[in-house]
C-alpha cells in the first residue's frame, strides 16, 4: 500500500483506537484531548512519513506516538491537573510512569466501555449514534453529515452538546458492571441496530460510505459477542440479523448506485459465508427463553436467505411478522406482513387485510396495493401506483414505480 | 383511543377432539387474527390463555369446580385492543376465530382506574 492509501487507511482503523484507549484514561472531562493528541499522532505521521519515508512498523510508530504525546502533555500539565482537575481519572505522579496500554485487549476492553457511554440514556438516539461514529468508529463530522443528510455544523453542535451531557452526567468510562450491562444493554443495541439501519436503508447515495455503516455497526456488535459479559442471546440475535441483510449487500444495489427489490436480485451475488455466520449467530441466539425483536428479524431475514418461493417458507415469516407485530408496531412490519400474507393466504384476503392497516400517506402501501390488484383489478391497480409515484420523494422510487406502471399498463 | 378488554368463550369440551392439524391450523387462525389487529396499532395486550380447569369461590366459603360446569361457554382467553369507541372495537371482534367453535366475544370498554 502506498502512502497516500496508507494514512487514510490507518486513521480509518487506528484512529478511534488511539482515541478511546485515551479517553478511558483520560476520563469523560477530557474526550477533547484524547482526541486531539490522536489527531496530532496522524498529523505529525503525514508530515513525517513523507520526508523520512514509511516507518518499519507503522502501527507500532503510531502507537509510539501516541503514547509519547500523551506523556509530553501530562508533563506539561501536571501541575495545572493536579490543582485545578482533582476528578481526572489518571493522577499523574510522574508522567515517565504513565501506562498507556495500546494492546488490544485493552483497545477491545475500552471500546466495549465506551459504547456503554455513548449509549448512556442522557443524550437523545440521534446523539448516541453521532457519538458512536465519532468515537468508536472514527468518523469524520463531514462523513457522519453524509450519513444523516445534514450538515456539518449540525453535527458538529450535535457532538458538541452531546460530549457537554456526559460531562455533566460524569459518566465513567469503565467496564460495566453486571447490573449496568443488563440496564444499558437494551439502548446499546438500539443504537447499534439504528447504525447498521442508517447504512442499509439510508437515502444517502455514497455506497461506500453506507457499507462502512453496516461493517461499524458489525464490528461493534461482534465486540459484544467476544466478551463474555455481554455475550447474550439478544446481543447474537442482532448480529445474525445483520449478516443475513449484509449478505444481500451487493446484490440489492445495481452497477448504477440504484436499489434492486428483493424479488428481482441475482442470488449468485448474495453472500453464503455472511448467511452461514448468521445461522451461527442465530443459533447461539436460541440459547435461552427470550425471544426479542432480534430474534424475530433474524428469523425473518434468514427466511429470506432462502431462494425458494414456497408457501412454507412465507407462512414462517407471515407468523414472525405476526409475532414481531405483537411485540412492537412499525408501519414498516405492518406493510411487511401483509406481503408475506400474500404469499401465504393469497391476495383476496391479503386486499381485506391491507386496507384495515390504512398507512395512506405511505408510499410503500400503495405499491403494496398496486401489486396486491395487480391481476385482481388492474384498474385499481394502477391507481394505486399512480398514488404511489406521486407520494415517494427519491427519484429511485419514482423510476421504480414507473417501471411496474408500465408492465402493469403494457 | 379507549382500551377494551375482550373476553374469549368457548366450549372447551370440544379441544380434546381435535387432530394435531386441526389444533395448528386453528393457532394459524389465531395468530393471524391477532398479527392483524397488531398490524393495525390497535393491540394493546396480546393477552393470555386461560387453563380450563379452575374454582369458584362464592359466600360462605362455598367452592365451586370449574365455572364450566355450570355454563357451557367458559373463558378461554382475553386481549386488549385499541379502538375509537365501542362499535369499532366490536367491528374488530367479527373476525375472531372463536366463532369457528361456537364460541363468543365479549367486548367491554376498559374505565381507568
Amino acid at each position: 500500500m502506498h502512502q497516500e492509501e496508507l494514512i487514510p487507511h490507518l486513521f480509518r482503523t487506528e484512529y478511534r483506537k488511539i482515541v478511546v484507549v485515551l479517553c478511558k484514561l483520560f476520563g469523560i472531562e477530557h474526550i477533547e484531548i484524547a482526541e486531539d493528541i490522536a489527531s496530532d499522532t496522524f498529523l505529525a505521521a503525514s508530515e513525517l512519513w513523507g520526508l523520512k519515508g514509511l516507518p518499519e512498523n507503522p502501527v507500532a510508530w503510531l502507537y509510539t506516538v501516541a503514547k509519547n504525546k500523551s506523556k509530553d502533555y501530562f508533563k506539561h500539565h501536571s501541575i495545572f491537573l493536579q490543582k485545578v482537575t482533582k476528578e481526572i481519572t489518571f493522577t499523574a505522579e510522574s508522567s515517565t510512569q504513565i501506562d498507556i496500554d495500546l494492546s488490544a485487549k485493552n483497545i477491545n476492553d475500552s471500546q466495549l466501555a465506551m459504547m456503554f457511554v455513548v449509549c448512556h440514556p442522557c443524550n437523545s438516539i440521534e446523539a448516541q449514534i453521532g457519538l458512536a461514529l465519532s468515537l468508536l468508529c472514527g468518523f469524520g463530522t463531514e462523513e457522519i453529515a453524509g450519513a444523516f443528510l445534514t450538515n456539518k455544523e449540525t453535527i458538529y453542535k450535535r457532538l458538541q452538546r452531546a460530549k457537554q451531557k456526559l460531562r455533566e452526567e460524569k459518566v465513567e468510562i469503565k467496564q460495566p458492571s453486571r447490573a449496568e450491562i443488563d440496564e444499558r444493554l437494551p439502548a446499546v443495541l438500539m443504537t447499534l441496530y439504528l447504525l447498521f439501519n442508517e447504512g442499509y436503508y439510508s437515502a444517502s447515495n455514497d455506497a461506500v460510505l453506507r457499507k462502512d455503516l453496516c461493517l461499524e455497526a458489525m464490528r461493534l456488535t461482534y465486540l459484544l459477542v467476544e466478551n463474555e459479559q455481554t455475550n447474550k442471546p439478544t446481543v447474537n440475535a442482532l448480529l445474525a440479523l445483520m449478516c443475513f441483510q449484509s449478505s444481500r449487500f451487493d446484490a440489492r444495489i445495481n452497477e448504477h448506485g440504484e436499489l434492486v427489490l428483493y424479488g428481482d436480485q441475482d442470488a449468485s451475488l448474495w453472500d453464503n459465508e455472511l448467511i452461514e455466520q448468521g445461522k451461527y449467530f442465530l443459533d447461539e441466539a436460541s440459547r435461552g427463553n427470550t425471544i426479542s425483536k432480534y430474534h424475530l428479524e433474524a428469523g425473518i431475514a434468514c427466511m429470506h436467505t432462502k431462494q425458494e418461493d414456497s408457501k412454507e417458507k412465507w407462512e414462517n415469516i407471515l407468523q414472525l411478522y405476526n409475532h414481531l407485530l405483537i411485540i412492537e408496531y412499525s408501519p414498516v412490519a405492518a406493510l411487511n406482513r401483509t406481503y408475506a400474507f400474500a404469499k401465504a393466504n393469497g391476495k383476496k384476503e391479503a386486499i381485506i387485510e391491507a386496507e384495515k392497516i390504512n398507512l395512506t400517506a405511505n408510499h410503500l402501501y400503495h405499491s403494496l396495493l398496486g401489486w396486491l390488484y395487480t391481476d385482481v383489478d388492474n384498474q385499481k391497480a394502477l391507481l394505486h401506483l399512480q398514488t404511489a409515484r406521486q407520494l415517494t420523494k427519491t427519484l429511485n422510487d419514482k423510476k421504480l414505480i414507473a417501471d411496474k406502471i408500465r408492465k402493469l399498463t403494457g | 383511543m379507549k382500551d377494551f378488554l375482550l373476553v374469549f368463550r368457548m366450549d372447551y369440551s370440544q379441544m380434546p377432539k381435535r387432530s394435531p392439524e386441526e389444533m395448528q391450523a386453528m393457532t394459524k387462525r389465531w395468530m393471524d387474527w391477532i398479527g392483524s389487529i397488531a398490524a393495525q396499532n390497535k393491540l394493546t395486550d396480546r393477552g393470555n390463555r386461560l387453563e380450563p380447569s379452575g374454582k369458584v369461590v362464592k359466600p360462605n366459603n362455598v367452592i365451586a369446580d370449574g365455572p364450566y360446569t355450570e355454563i357451557k361457554e367458559s373463558i378461554g382467553g382475553y386481549s386488549i385492543i385499541k379502538a375509537g369507541s365501542l362499535d369499532e372495537a366490536t367491528e374488530i371482534s367479527k373476525g375472531c376465530p372463536v366463532f369457528l367453535n361456537g364460541g363468543s366475544v365479549e367486548v367491554r370498554e376498559i374505565s381507568a382506574m
